[in-house]
Order: C-alpha cells, then sequence, then structure tokens
C-alpha cells in the first residue's frame, strides 16, 4: 500500500489560508486530476506534500506514514511548471538526473542509470552532456521527469507540467505521462487548470476552489455529471464546448 | 564561458579598463621594489621645491621626490583596499546567505538587521568603525571592510533569494540534498558572476573611501603611506607645490576608475542575456532578402465597400546581432465589418508582430513594409499625422494579454480611459469621466463611478482585462485586435471575456481580429481563422472547418496534438515532432518541411504560395500553403520517432 | 498577489480598496523609524563602551594626573553600571541634553546648535541640485537612448556618468580649489560667509550623486518605455510628449527613487569630506577634529545627528514613493 493521503490540511500564509481543509487520496498507480484555476490552492497543496510548504493543520501520509521531508529516500518527487526555472542553468541534464539519485553505486553504473532514465522518458542518452539553454522546452521537460524518477519515488506530483509548452510540444509529454504511468505503475498526482489535459491523463479528478476540495470522484462521472455548481462552471467555460458565438 | 569574457575585453572601454586594471596591480607588485629606496630619499636643500627636470612632481617637506613616492604608495594603498573587500564581502556572503540556510525565523532577523544597516551610508558606517577602532592602518581597514558589509549582504541576499525561488533548487530540496549543500551546488555557483563584479567595483569604491579616511587623517599614519596620506600631506601645501596634492590625486582616482570601469564593463559583457545561444545562432542565417509578392490570387484590386482591414505582403524586420531578421513574411489578409477573424501560432510565428504591425505599434526599431496597409480606407504606412492619430485612437481598439502590466500603475482607471477622449474627442475632462463611466458599465463593471477612481492594482484580473476593452470603446471603434487577450486569465473569466468581445461584436458590428495560441479558443470565437508558421501564413481557412477539413498538415496535426473534451481516450495525442521553427531560421523551402511527414524534396526547395482552394463548404474562402495540402497523413504510432535529439548548433 | 475572480453570475468579484492603506503605511513606517531609531542610539551610546581601553585616558593623553582621569571619568559617569548610564542617555536626549565636550567642556548640544545649520544648508542645496540636475537628465537621454536608438549617446552618457561618479567628492573639492581658488583665483575656497562661497563645495558634494542618479534615471526610464502600459499609452495614440511626461516619467522617477533613496541619504555623510576640503565650519570638520582629539561625546553626538539626517531622508524619500505611487503603501516589507 502505497496510497498518497492528504488528511483535512491546512495551509496558511500569515492572515491568508491557501489551503483549509483538505482530504484527498491518490490510489497507487493511479493518476488523480487535480483541477481548479489560479489562487485556488493546488499549487500550495503540492508544495506542502513535498515539504516546501508549512503545513498549519493535517497530515499527509505516504502508506499510512508521515512523507519524510528530510535527508534521503524522498519516495514523493516533483515536477514542476516552469522548464527554464527547474533546471540549474550550470548543470548538464545528466548531473541533475544523478543529483536525485540515490548514493552510491560505481561512476558506470550512475551513468548507465542515467542513461536508462533519459531514454524513459524518449530522450537521446546523449542529452546527458548537454546544459539546459541547449534544449528546447519539450526536452527540459523530459529531463525533469527523468530527475523526478531517478529518486525511484512512489509517488510523482506534477505541477502544471505542459501549461508552459508549446501545443505541438504539450501532446508528446502527455503521452509519455500516460505511458510512464502504465508501464511503471506510477501514481501521480496531476496538477492542471486545463480540464481537457487532466480529462486526457487522469482515472480521477478532485476540484479545488478558494482553497477547498469542491468535489473528487472518477474522472468519467466528475466530468460527465459534475455534482457541484462549481465543477459545472468550469465545464461550462472549456473553450469549444459552446457552439460558436458568431451563429448563436 | 570564455567567449563572454573576451567580449569584455574586445570593447575598447572594456580594453582600455583591463589595460588599467593589470598596470594598477603590477605597480603595486614591483613599485616598491624599484623605487622603495629613491622614495625615502630625504633632502632638507630641496624641501616643497615645485616640479622639475630631477623632481617630475616637487618634492615634499622632507625634500622627498614625490612622484616616486606615489609610485612606491601604490603597494599599500591596493592592498589596504583588497583587504578591506575581501573583508566586506565575507561578512556580505555570511549574512547574506544566512536566511537561505537558517530558513524562515532566523532568516528574518538576520535579514531585519542588514536592512536596518544598510540604511545608513558607507561613509557614516566607516566613521562610527574608525572611532572604535582607533586611527591608523589597521582600524581604517576594519571600518572600511565593515562599512562595506551591509550592501554586500543586501546584494546577495537579493540574488539568493533570486536563485532560491527558482524551482531547480525546490527539485533538489525535494530530491533530498540539504540547504548547505544546495547553497554551495546551485545557489552561489549562480550568483558568482554579479558578485564578483561587483566585489570588483566595490574595489575601487573602496580604495577611493582609504583615501578619504587617511585625507581626514584617520587612516595610515606617518611613516607609513598610501595615496590618501599623501593627498593629506600635499593638501596643506598645496599653495606652495600643488602637484604635491594633484599627484596622488591623480593616482588614487586613476586606480579607483580602473576597478570600477573594469567591473561596469563585465557587468555589461555579461549581462547580455546569452543563455539562449539558440536564437542568437539562428538570427545568423537570416537572409534579408524580399520575396515576391505571393498575393497575387483573387484578392488583388480595390478593396471591397466593407473592409475594414485590408493587409498585403506585410513583412516585419527587425536588427538582429548579424543583419534583419524577418519576423513577417508577406502576411495578406482582410477583415470585414462584423468579421472575427483569428491567427493561432505558436511562439515565434509571427502572430503578436502581425498584431502590432497591422496597429502601428511596432517598436521604432523595428522596419514595416506592406504592399497596402489600409484601415477604413486610410493608409496607415502614410506619415503619422494628427488626423491619423485620431483615427486609430477613436476606430481602432486593442486588447492586450497582460492586463497587470499594461495599465499605468500610477494613475487612476478613469484619468487612463478618459484621456482618449480629452485628446481625440474633444470633450472635456467632466465629459470624458462622464464617458468613461458608461463605458466601463458597458463592460459590466459594477459600481463603474466609485470604479473610476480607483488603481488599476485594486481591479482584479478579469475587471482589469474588461476595462482594458472598455478603453478600446471611448471611441467608435471599426476593429479590435485582442492580442492573446484571455491567456493570462483564469477559463471561467476567459469566458466572461470571450463572451464581452463577442457580444461588442454583435451589438455594433465592430471586427475582431484575436490572436491566440489556442486553436480551440479561436475555432470558438471567430468566423474565420489564420494558420501562422515561421512568420508566413500557412492556411486560412472558415473556423468551422478547422477540426474536418483543414488541408495543411501543420494546421491538422495542430488541431489533433490539442486534447478538448471528446479527445479519444484510448489513443495516443497526436504530436510534431522537433520544434518550432523560428522565423528567423527559415529554411528556403517550406518551413514546415522539417518536422512534416509528407515533406519531399520540393518542399524543401521551394517554398508554397498561399493558394486558394475550392470552396467546399459554402462557408467561405479557403487559402492554403502546401505543394501535399490534403494528402492523407501517415499515422505516427507513439514511440515511434519520439527519440529527440539536441539539434546541432 | 494574486487576485483571482471566479464570477457566476452575477459577478461577485473582490470590491473596493484594501482598507485604509496609507493609515496602514504609516503605522508601518513609523514602526521602522521607531526600531532605525533605537538601534542608532544604542549605536551611538554603545560606541564609546566598544573602544578598547579607557576613552578618558585616550582623551586626556597618557602624561595626564591618574585623579584627572578618574574625575573626569566621574563627571562623565562612565563608573556608573552601564544600564544606569544608558538610562541616562536615553533619558538625556529626551531633555536635549549631550554630554559635556571633554576638549572644550561646552554643553555638546551647544556644539550642534552653533555647527548645524552650516551642514544643514550644505546638505539641502547639494540635494536639491542633484536632483535637480539628474532627472531631467536621466528622462532626456532616457528618451534619445531608448530601445534601438543612440548606441553612442548611451555609450557616451553611460562612460562619463561612471566615470563622474567614480570621483569622491573630496577629490573634486581638491581640483576645485586648485583651478578656482589658486589657479583662476575666481571662487573662495574657505568659510561660508559669501554665496559665491557655496558654490564649489555644493557642486563637489552633488556632482558624484545626480551622476549615479541620472544613470539610474535613464535605466529606469528606457525600462518603462518597454512596459506593457506605455505600449497601451501608444496604442491609445496619445501625442509623444504625453506619452513621455503623463506615463513613463512618473513610472521612471519612482523606479529610480526607490534605486536612488540611499544615495540622497549618502550625501548627508559626504558633508564630512568636503567640509574638511572648504573649511566649512559645520559638523563634518568638527566631528574629524573631535575624533583626532578623542573628544568622545563630541563624537556621539554628532553621529547621532548624521543618523537622525539620514533617517529623515529616508523617510522623505518613502513618503514621496507613497505619493507617486499608490502601490508602495501596500507593499509588504
Amino acid at each position: 500500500m502505497s496510497d498518497l493521503r492528504f488528511d483535512d490540511v491546512t495551509v496558511r500564509y500569515g492572515r491568508t489560508t491557501a489551503v483549509d481543509g483538505v482530504s484527498l487520496t491518490v490510489p497507487e498507480g493511479e493518476v488523480v486530476g487535480l483541477v481548479g484555476e489560479s489562487g485556488s490552492g493546488k499549487s500550495t497543496l503540492a508544495r506542502a506534500a513535498v515539504g516546501l510548504a508549512p503545513l498549519s493543520g493535517g497530515r499527509i501520509t505516504l502508506g499510512g506514514a508521515p512523507v519524510p521531508t528530510r535527508g534521503r529516500p524522498r519516495p514523493l518527487q516533483m515536477v514542476f511548471q516552469d522548464p527554464y526555472s527547474s533546471l540549474d542553468p550550470r548543470m548538464t541534464a545528466g548531473e541533475s538526473v544523478a543529483e536525485a539519485m540515490p548514493p552510491g553505486g560505481s561512476r558506470a553504473e550512475r551513468r548507465a542509470e542515467v542513461e536508462r532514465l533519459l531514454e524513459l522518458v524518449h530522450l537521446d542518452p546523449v542529452c546527458a552532456g548537454s546544459v539546459p539553454s541547449r534544449l528546447s522546452g519539450g526536452q527540459r521537460q523530459r529531463v525533469a521527469l527523468a530527475r523526478a524518477l531517478a529518486a525511484r519515488p512512489r509517488v510523482v506530483i506534477a505541477d502544471e507540467i505542459t501549461s508552459a509548452l508549446d501545443v505541438s510540444v504539450q501532446g508528446a509529454v502527455l503521452n509519455l505521462v500516460r505511458e510512464l504511468q502504465r508501464e511503471l505503475g506510477l501514481t501521480i498526482l496531476f496538477i492542471s487548470h486545463n480540464l481537457a489535459v487532466v480529462r486526457y491523463v487522469a482515472s480521477h479528478v478532485a476540484v479545488m476552489r478558494h482553497g477547498r476540495l469542491v468535489e473528487q470522484g472518477p474522472a468519467a462521472r466528475v466530468l460527465t455529471e459534475p455534482a457541484h455548481d462549481y465543477t459545472r462552471e468550469l465545464l461550462a467555460a472549456v473553450p469549444g464546448r459552446t457552439t460558436p458565438r458568431s451563429q448563436s | 564561458m570564455h567567449g563572454r569574457w573576451s567580449r569584455v575585453v574586445r570593447t575598447p572601454l572594456g580594453l582600455t579598463a583591463t589595460v588599467l586594471v593589470v598596470a594598477v596591480l603590477a605597480l603595486a607588485c614591483f613599485g616598491p621594489v624599484l623605487w622603495g629606496s629613491g622614495a625615502d630619499v630625504v633632502d632638507t636643500n630641496d624641501i616643497l621645491a615645485p616640479p622639475s627636470g630631477e623632481h617630475w612632481a616637487g618634492t615634499d617637506n622632507l625634500g622627498r621626490d614625490i612622484l616616486l613616492r606615489v609610485l612606491v604608495a601604490a603597494r599599500l594603498s591596493i592592498l589596504l583596499a583588497l583587504i578591506a573587500i575581501v573583508i566586506a564581502v565575507g561578512a556580505g556572503l555570511l549574512l547574506g546567505s544566512a536566511p537561505f540556510v537558517l530558513g524562515r525565523r532566523g532568516g528574518r532577523l538576520v535579514t531585519a538587521a542588514v536592512n536596518t544597516a544598510v540604511a545608513f551610508p558607507g561613509l557614516l558606517l566607516a566613521l562610527f568603525f574608525a572611532v572604535i577602532f582607533g586611527t591608523g592602518a589597521t582600524g581604517a581597514v576594519l571600518a572600511i571592510g565593515l562599512a562595506g558589509a551591509p550592501s554586500f549582504a543586501r546584494l546577495t541576499q537579493t540574488l539568493v533569494a533570486g536563485v532560491a525561488a527558482r524551482d531547480y533548487v525546490a527539485a533538489a530540496r525535494i530530491a533530498g540534498v540539504g540547504r548547505v549543500r544546495v547553497l554551495f551546488r546551485h545557489v552561489l555557483p549562480n550568483i558568482a558572476e554579479p558578485l564578483v563584479v561587483n566585489a570588483t567595483i566595490g574595489a575601487g569604491n573602496a580604495l577611493l573611501s582609504f583615501a578619504g579616511l587617511s585625507f581626514i587623517g584617520l587612516g595610515v599614519q606617518a611613516p607609513a603611506y598610501d595615496w590618501g596620506r599623501l593627498l593629506y600631506d600635499g593638501i596643506s601645501a598645496i599653495y606652495v607645490n600643488a602637484s604635491a596634492a594633484l599627484a596622488p590625486g591623480a593616482a588614487v582616482l586613476l586606480a579607483g576608475l580602473a576597478f570600477n570601469l573594469f567591473g561596469e564593463s563585465v557587468a555589461k559583457g555579461l549581462g547580455v542575456p546569452v543563455g539562449i545561444g539558440l536564437r542568437a545562432a539562428a538570427t545568423r542565417t537570416a537572409a534579408a532578402k524580399r520575396p515576391e509578392p505571393t498575393s497575387h490570387d483573387e484578392h488583388v484590386g480595390t478593396s471591397a465597400p466593407d473592409v475594414v482591414l485590408d493587409v498585403r505582403d506585410l513583412e516585419v524586420t527587425f536588427p538582429g546581432p548579424s543583419g534583419p531578421v524577418r519576423l513577417v513574411r508577406g502576411v495578406s489578409f482582410d477583415v470585414r465589418r462584423g468579421e472575427a477573424v483569428g491567427i493561432v501560432g505558436e511562439s515565434g510565428s509571427g502572430k503578436s508582430m502581425t498584431a502590432l504591425a497591422i496597429t502601428r505599434l511596432i517598436a521604432d526599431h523595428g522596419r514595416v513594409d506592406a504592399s497596402r496597409l489600409d484601415l477604413l480606407g486610410n493608409d496607415l504606412l502614410a506619415p503619422d499625422t494628427a488626423v491619423r492619430r485620431r483615427l486609430l485612437g477613436t476606430s481602432l481598439a486593442m486588447v492586450f494579454q497582460d492586463p497587470m502590466t499594461s495599465f499605468n500603475p500610477t494613475r487612476r482607471i478613469g484619468a487612463q480611459l478618459a484621456e482618449v477622449a480629452t485628446h481625440h474627442q474633444g470633450m472635456t475632462r467632466r465629459e470624458a469621466m462622464a464617458r468613461a463611466v458608461d463605458r466601463l458599465t458597458a463592460v459590466r463593471i459594477p459600481d463603474a463611478d466609485s470604479r473610476v477612481r480607483q488603481y488599476p492594482h485594486e481591479f482584479s484580473g478579469g475587471m482589469r482585462q474588461r476595462a482594458m476593452i472598455g478603453m478600446g470603446l471611448m471611441g467608435e471603434p471599426a476593429l479590435i485586435v485582442a492580442d492573446e487577450p484571455t491567456t493570462a486569465l483564469d477559463v471561467t473569466v476567459q469566458q466572461q471575456v470571450l463572451d464581452l468581445l463577442a457580444a461588442i461584436r454583435d451589438a455594433d458590428d465592430v471586427a475582431l481580429v484575436l490572436i491566440s495560441h489556442d486553436v480551440t479558443v479561436v475555432g470558438e470565437v471567430c468566423d474565420r481563422v489564420l494558420v501562422m508558421y515561421a512568420g508566413r501564413v500557412v492556411e486560412d481557412l472558415p473556423a468551422a472547418a478547422l477540426a474536418t477539413a483543414a488541408r495543411h498538415p501543420y494546421t491538422r496535426a495542430l488541431v489533433e496534438a490539442v486534447p478538448d473534451m471528446a479527445t479519444d481516450l484510448t489513443k495516443p495525442l497526436a504530436t510534431i515532432p522537433g520544434r518550432p521553427v523560428s522565423p528567423a531560421d527559415a529554411p528556403p523551402g517550406c518551413a514546415y518541411a522539417a518536422r512534416c511527414p509528407l515533406a519531399d524534396a520540393r518542399c524543401r526547395a521551394e517554398d508554397p504560395p498561399l493558394a486558394a482552394e475550392p470552396e467546399r463548404h459554402g462557408s467561405g474562402r479557403h487559402r492554403v500553403a502546401c505543394w501535399h495540402a490534403g494528402e492523407p497523413l501517415p499515422r505516427v504510432h507513439e514511440t515511434d520517432d519520439l527519440v529527440e535529439t539536441v539539434e546541432s548548433l | 498577489m494574486s487576485v483571482t475572480s471566479t464570477a457566476p453570475s452575477p459577478p461577485a468579484e473582490r470590491s473596493g480598496p484594501r482598507p485604509r492603506p496609507w493609515a496602514r503605511f504609516a503605522v508601518r513606517r513609523l514602526g521602522r523609524l521607531l526600531v532605525s531609531l533605537w538601534v542608532l542610539v544604542t549605536a551611538s551610546f554603545a560606541m564609546i563602551h566598544l573602544i578598547p581601553g579607557d576613552p578618558v585616558r585616550g582623551a586626556l593623553g597618557p602624561t595626564a594626573p591618574t585623579a584627572l582621569v578618574e574625575a573626569r571619568r566621574e563627571a562623565l559617569g562612565l563608573n556608573d553600571p552601564i544600564l544606569t548610564q544608558y538610562l541616562r542617555y536615553l533619558e538625556g536626549l529626551f531633555t536635549g541634553d549631550l554630554g559635556t565636550s571633554i576638549s572644550s567642556q561646552l554643553p555638546v548640544s551647544d556644539v550642534v546648535a552653533q555647527r548645524l545649520p552650516a551642514t544643514l544648508s550644505l546638505a539641502l542645496l547639494a540635494f536639491v541640485a542633484a536632483v535637480v540636475v539628474a532627472i531631467p537628465l536621466g528622462v532626456a537621454t532616457g528618451v534619445l537612448t531608448r530601445r534601438g536608438h543612440g548606441r553612442r549617446t548611451e555609450l557616451a552618457f553611460t562612460t562619463t556618468s561612471v566615470v563622474v561618479a567614480t570621483v569622491p567628492d573630496f577629490l573634486i573639492g581638491v581640483a576645485l580649489i586648485y583651478v578656482f581658488g589658486i589657479r583662476l583665483e575666481l571662487l573662495p575656497v574657505a568659510g561660508d560667509e559669501t554665496a559665491a562661497a557655496y558654490l564649489l563645495p555644493v557642486f563637489s558634494l552633488a556632482i558624484g550623486p545626480a551622476a549615479i542618479l541620472a544613470r539610474i534615471v535613464r535605466v529606469e526610464m528606457v525600462g518603462v518605455l518597454e512596459a506593457d502600459f506605455v505600449r497601451t499609452a501608444r496604442a491609445k495614440r496619445l501625442p509623444a510628449r504625453t506619452v513621455y511626461l503623463g506615463h513613463a516619467l512618473p513610472n521612471a522617477v519612482t523606479a529610480a527613487l526607490t534605486l536612488g533613496g540611499l544615495l540622497l541619504s549618502s550625501m548627508v555623510a559626504g558633508t564630512v569630506l568636503v567640509e574638511n576640503v572648504f573649511a566649512w565650519p559645520g559638523l563634518g570638520s568638527t566631528i574629524v577634529q573631535s575624533i583626532l582629539t578623542k573628544d568622545y561625546p563630541v563624537v556621539q553626538a554628532i553621529v547621532l545627528v548624521y543618523g537622525v539626517g539620514v533617517l529623515i531622508t529616508n523617510l522623505v524619500v518613502d513618503v514621496s514613493l507613497a505619493l507617486l505611487d499608490p502601490r508602495s503603501t501596500i507593499r509588504e516589507d
């Protein structure tokens, strides 16, 4: 059992409550999509899980035990939104990936592991020697995924990982996420403001608004028969759902 | 790395500064060795002598040669300044990186202490410490070093905070790398350059501060002497032998300038955005060759009477590091009254440049060429006049991407709307303000009469964007050009803004040009869609045809690559290998050929013209620029061709 | 600050300004002023105790009789417990008692009162001169060197301003004395008796900060001219003058003041050196004399006065910023 469970989690910054009593379970081997608009607290929830935001209440557990936020190993890894900020400009892709790997192993073993990880995300192992400025946005995001996988995580949190990418590249990264989930049985908390993207990768969907969780359930149910008004409103706002305006 | 530093030396200023710094350092090393004994020769028969052939700068009150003493004093002056700057940088680094290591609470205390200290000028702090440590070289070194520490601490803090906010630091922390290790591995290397540059400038300033302290008698004490001490001695004799004061003054100034100018040139040399080597390399291939007009097809001739905007062979050229770069290459289209035309494309496709060009808002070092650019029958390429400004100011409305930054933060919303009416419509301030309230109400802003007195930061994002639209409605616009108007907004707010634009179109028959990267948004809002790639329009088709009848392989891939609420979940998404080509390095043939599954030799050699397709839907014109328009695409298997390699530069 | 507006029907967006941003600004700013003031007072008190050895012995010299030193120590209250001394120091400040000069035996408050006006007039004039010269100069060069324009002008301006800013005020003073006083014999080089006597000291003091400030204003102006809201102003087809002066200028000056505020307060301290060059009868020449003669009560008091001057300058800058840019009243810091 390595479900990621959020139990009545609250995060406060000063007087503002960013996350307000959220309870959510990410079952092992599943992709849970977390949707909401900017300021809804979805990213803060993710940052709280990996220890980047302080908990003011509740608990976050992985397989029943608290998520370790000190030392190694770190079974919970995160991929960030901006591929231009998530890689150290002075380190090669290979060094970035290697840094996240558990310590130990010979130099050759570590190099082989880096190559295996890069191939896993469909990057030419030659990329290991490149600094980020030589890589495209899509390639950087793959390196970031490889780095997250390098730590041998039980759960990966993907925070808006496609929203900074060009549309022609976004599809390839989404395909990769689905493939990794299927082939490695990875557990993923997939955060996005884009319902169509979440629909494509997630089996479960949770909806956040103003720091609260307003609805959660199987993707097929939430996205077709939403129970909460806000979910309905979000669904109605997805472009391409209504008839073209010029004819209305 | 190497190239960046050599670029510093290559500028005339940088070269001068480098030579000066090397000369000053050499003087510090060898001055006392060469002239040390000569500088101490006392000649009581020749005291306070003016400059002569024997003593170029005259002699001091003991008859010692001033020039030699100035040369010898270089070592002590430079040495003391360097020690002081080491103290300042060391203490600054310690205090500046402490907040990162200590975390939230402890960090806040250090930050507050530094902020308080940094408010006091360095000279005042130096005097304070000079009193405590006493007069003399050691006291002065400590005083100047410690006085410089707060500003270096502040600089370090700012730089560290900047890097610490980057995601790679978060990623390293999540991977289990400790704070101190992150500091040394990720943070310090990335702030080293600005720190070194500032330390160099700081060394120059320390040198000058030292001279200042010595000048008022608080620095080096006789018989030791640095430049400041010589200046102190010289100033008392300034009426007898002015060069006794001027020579050490000139020396300290020259040395101080050398360090400062060196630091400044390094800062300037490194400050150039060099990380994006791709773009710089790309622009080099741009050849400034004008294409033949590409639109010798159906709509040459005079514009139809209901055409609001008529664009022919639009070219936008910007100067690049190695020759001009054509960002928009021969774009032609027209917009009719009440029509909504969407322009879609990825970053670098030239869509925003097109929007700025047709509204004549290209920054003035960019060049706009067109065989025709008419708004309501008026030539926009003609020289700017008051009449044209009024026309554009009242009949053309512009909506920008980021409503947060597009309003002037220091002026009230009402004033920003009203000035359109006072400038172009001859209204009084009162009338203009009434119109502003009316227009804000029209864009559904509640309590508009009190809202006009608020500042932009008091509006929410969606409201700001509506106010921006309201600003465009101050006149009687015939055309609204909206450049990614909803990209910075949440989906529900996006919907409100799109609804508002649609309502305005319906009510007043206003034409709309909507620029977006989002095919679904454009498909939903617009009648007609122009698809841009690498600065060209590759397809011009009715919006209704996007999903089913697009003919260009790029358009088809774009539509399929983006998941919507009806995407088949059992199949992988379509992908486009490679990355978008920037207009700068567009190949001679079709710019999309490198990523296109249908491309053949002809595609790579010859750029296809934007040619009319036979009308098949009865819904409007359809133009496409492809040698293989409409041919079936081979289905790319999920894992094929997905291994990406580093593109050669 | 990210403001989410999620509006079902009817729009229920966050409305109204934050509650009284000015009041919050005033309270916060006042709090910071008080803390800085406390730090300053404490530092000036601590100064005399941080000096290694006996300050009175240091002041009177090694040959002074022990009895005299002991008497002076007693008179200065240096033999009392440190807390008592501190409280007495604070009490003295509130009643305007700054102690007694060791060398002249005069009340320090009299010394300060006598010397302050000369320094104040010098600093204020230089302050005004620097701002009046730097802002128009920076704005004009900013417009001339906006993106894609005036590469040469920019290089010339930047180089000149770096060079001018590097020359320390006291060296400029020495050079001016040499040229105008010794060579041309045009202007007085010492004292503050005539209006002409102000010319050289004010110039020496103001030119460096003016160069830096002009440079900052230029950089900010160039940056602001690239800003989205300037593009909006151009999209409204306003005349160039309105775009530059109405929209760009206030923002450029705001940004420049944020960076340049420290610069203006450094001019307060700059008077120390300039006064010594021109034999100006102000606090600057007094403090140097007092440091050299180890007259610590006077040094303490003048350090305090300078510090207060700096704090007041910072306050003036912050309030001007708040008036120019309404956002700065809600900035958290």
